[in-house]
């Protein structure tokens, strides 16, 4: 089915009181393409995924995709689940373990007649390189294949929106971005709305051409990923754009001339971050990512990096394929290298280090 | 042996277990997927037979079938005859009794199969008798074979309900528990013996059968 080029837009608006401390009220646009749903967990994002598919329902509001209304508390409006065309994925695939992949696949088809069922389902198979696998059980073949039989079922569908919930947070990078890739080519010849929930925010900086970032059940901003996780505007929004370092400060002066302003955090740290609409003794918050900031052994001399300060090495624990550094300098910031990096600089608990950051790297919050 | 007794016996118990799981998927899913706040009404009423004794669900059944009641009533102009001491009121009887032993372990096993696999199968334009017959009930054949052959081995084995309601009439309620009785009160030893052997080891073959047919559940294991 041909989706027109605007009609396919989908518009949530919703209400819904799920607990006594948790209230979602939440409204956005997924134009067709990729709309990236971000916030932690517990904010609230698959809760607008299953209002839209119609397994949870609102107590209020509107959800319309393309020219049909899913749901209208104002007139009364509740499409049913199966009538809506949805494709949802779930966070746990929820592929039918007593399903051959083909009966999984075809499960959604069962309108149509057996030889276009069997059509169709190859031409998925196909698009998602699982064709050798449509015999086998879901319990017979590996995460990244159960995820592409996954995707498969939901879009053979041909369906009016695509719901995916973490599709590929349990998956390695290499895989993701393969089956990234499928969808991303499939998703050429169908322009629907793709609303793709994450809490990476690697995966929303990949992955979207818009961001709609939850908070406790609330949209917080919305926007390129650019604009929203690069400059947020709230500490929240900072934390949840991967700003490990947030700090209370207070300005202590302004040099408009040099696009500066100092700021004084704690008692004994200063720090030059860029130049924004504060007065001296406004309170501000700084932010800096732990990757955008450089650890030097000696006295680092000759650098345009502004803010460079002694401290000592509060400890080094490692993450994965990150290691986190954590370093008093008046204050304590943390600091993510590469494990090479931590070898070749000899980081031991207490030892000196000089802690280095450029000024463009430090983000006023309001 | 009393071979009219073992095939009134097995006549029984087939019909009961077929009725039972007749009544018993329908109910089963109400109880397990209702939203209803008085499901657990319906719940303790089905579960009575587990805590009465036999006498006295058979005493309020008889009650019920006699000629005064209602049901007796209605039965007697629809068929021309009685309820109390027929085949016919053998099976209702039977059917009251034996309801938790095919209820619970229906209940049981569609509560157990993964929620998220109803919603997939929902949103991908299923009705909830598709959702039913493809997804819930081929995941819960174990807990509905166990329900089955569970209320098939309660009737072969039940004695009071049949003693009050039935009674002992050879060829029409006179079942192998109540024939092993008359045989012992009678003295017949060595006649109850034997058909109280021929009950263990149906009893036995029946368990060995399920328990050594029992497929591995689906399980989405870690991959191979």
């Amino acid at each position: 089915m041909d989706s027109g080029p605007l009609g396919m837009s989908a518009t949530v608006d919703i209400r819904a009181r799920l607990s006594a401390a948790f209230t979602l009220d939440a409204g956005f646009t997924a134009p067709p393409g990729f709309t990236i749903l971000f916030g932690a967990s517990g904010s609230g994002k698959t809760t607008v995924l299953r209002a839209i598919a119609g397994l949870t329902r609102p107590q209020s509001g509107r959800i319309v995709v393309g020219e049909r209304t899913f749901f209208d508390s104002s007139t009364g409006v509740n499409l049913p689940i199966n009538q809506r065309r949805v494709g949802y994925v779930f966070q746990q695939l929820a592929l039918f373990p007593h399903m051959t992949v083909m009966a999984n696949i075809a499960y959604g088809l069962d309108a149509l007649p057996a030889a276009e069922q069997r059509d169709r389902v190859a031409a998925i198979a196909e698009s998602f390189h699982i064709g050798g696998l449509l015999q086998r059980r879901p319990g017979a073949i590996s995460g990244g294949e159960r995820q592409r039989v996954a995707l498969a079922r939901a879009l053979v569908t041909d369906p009016a929106i695509l719901l995916l919930d973490e599709p590929l947070s349990a998956l390695d990078h290499a895989i993701q971005s393969r089956i990234m890739a499928d969808l991303r080519q499939w998703h050429q010849q169908h322009r629907i709305p793709v609303i793709y929930v994450t809490h990476s925010h690697r995966e929303a900086y990949g992955l979207g051409e818009r961001v709609v970032v939850m908070n406790h059940g609330k949209v917080l901003a919305t926007g390129s990923p650019h604009d929203v996780l690069d400059h947020p505007t709230e500490r929240v929004l900072a934390s949840l754009a991967g700003f490990e370092n947030v700090f209370d400060a207070v300005v202590i002066e302004r040099d408009a001339a040099a696009g500066v302003m100092r700021c004084r955090v704690e008692e004994a740290t200063q720090l030059e971050v860029p130049l924004a609409q504060h007065q001296p003794g406004d309170h501000v918050r700084v932010a800096i990512r732990a990757g955008d900031i450089l650890l030097a052994a000696e006295t680092p001399h000759g650098l345009s990096a502004r803010n460079v300060m002694p401290g000592r090495v509060v400890d080094v624990t490692r993450q994965g394929p990150t290691v986190v550094v954590r370093i008093d300098a008046g204050c304590t910031f943390v600091v993510h290298i590469t494990p090479g990096g931590a070898e070749s600089m000899q980081l031991a608990q207490g030892a000196p280090i000089w802690v280095v950051i450029k000024t463009y790297s430090c983000r006023v919050l309001a | 042996m009393d071979w009219q007794a073992i095939w009134l016996t097995a006549r029984l118990a087939a019909i009961v277990s077929a009725v039972l799981l007749l009544i018993s998927l329908p109910l089963a899913h109400w109880l397990t997927f209702s939203r209803r706040r008085w499901t657990f009404l319906v719940e303790s009423i089905v579960s009575l037979p587990l805590v009465l004794p036999p006498t006295v669900l058979g005493f309020y059944l008889l009650m019920a079938m006699g000629s005064r009641s209602p049901l007796g009533r209605w039965w007697t102009e629809w068929t021309g005859q009685g309820l109390a001491f027929t085949f016919e009121g053998l099976v209702i009887a039977s059917v009251c009794y034996s309801l938790p032993f095919a209820v619970q372990p229906i209940a049981a096993a569609f509560a157990q199969v993964d929620r998220t696999l109803r919603d997939a199968s929902a949103v991908l334009g299923a009705s909830r008798w598709r959702t039913f017959f493809r997804i819930t009930l081929p995941l819960s054949v174990e807990g509905v074979l166990a329900g089955v052959v569970l209320s098939f081995a309660h009737t072969v084995g039940e004695f009071g309900i049949v003693l009050m309601i039935g009674g002992s009439i050879p060829g029409v309620t006179r079942t192998v528990s109540i024939a092993i009785y008359d045989d012992v009160q009678a003295l017949r030893y060595a006649e109850a013996n034997q058909t109280a052997l021929a009950l263990l080891a149906f009893s036995l073959t029946v368990l060995l059968c399920v328990y050594g047919l029992r497929r591995k559940p689906w399980t989405l294991g870690p991959s191979a």
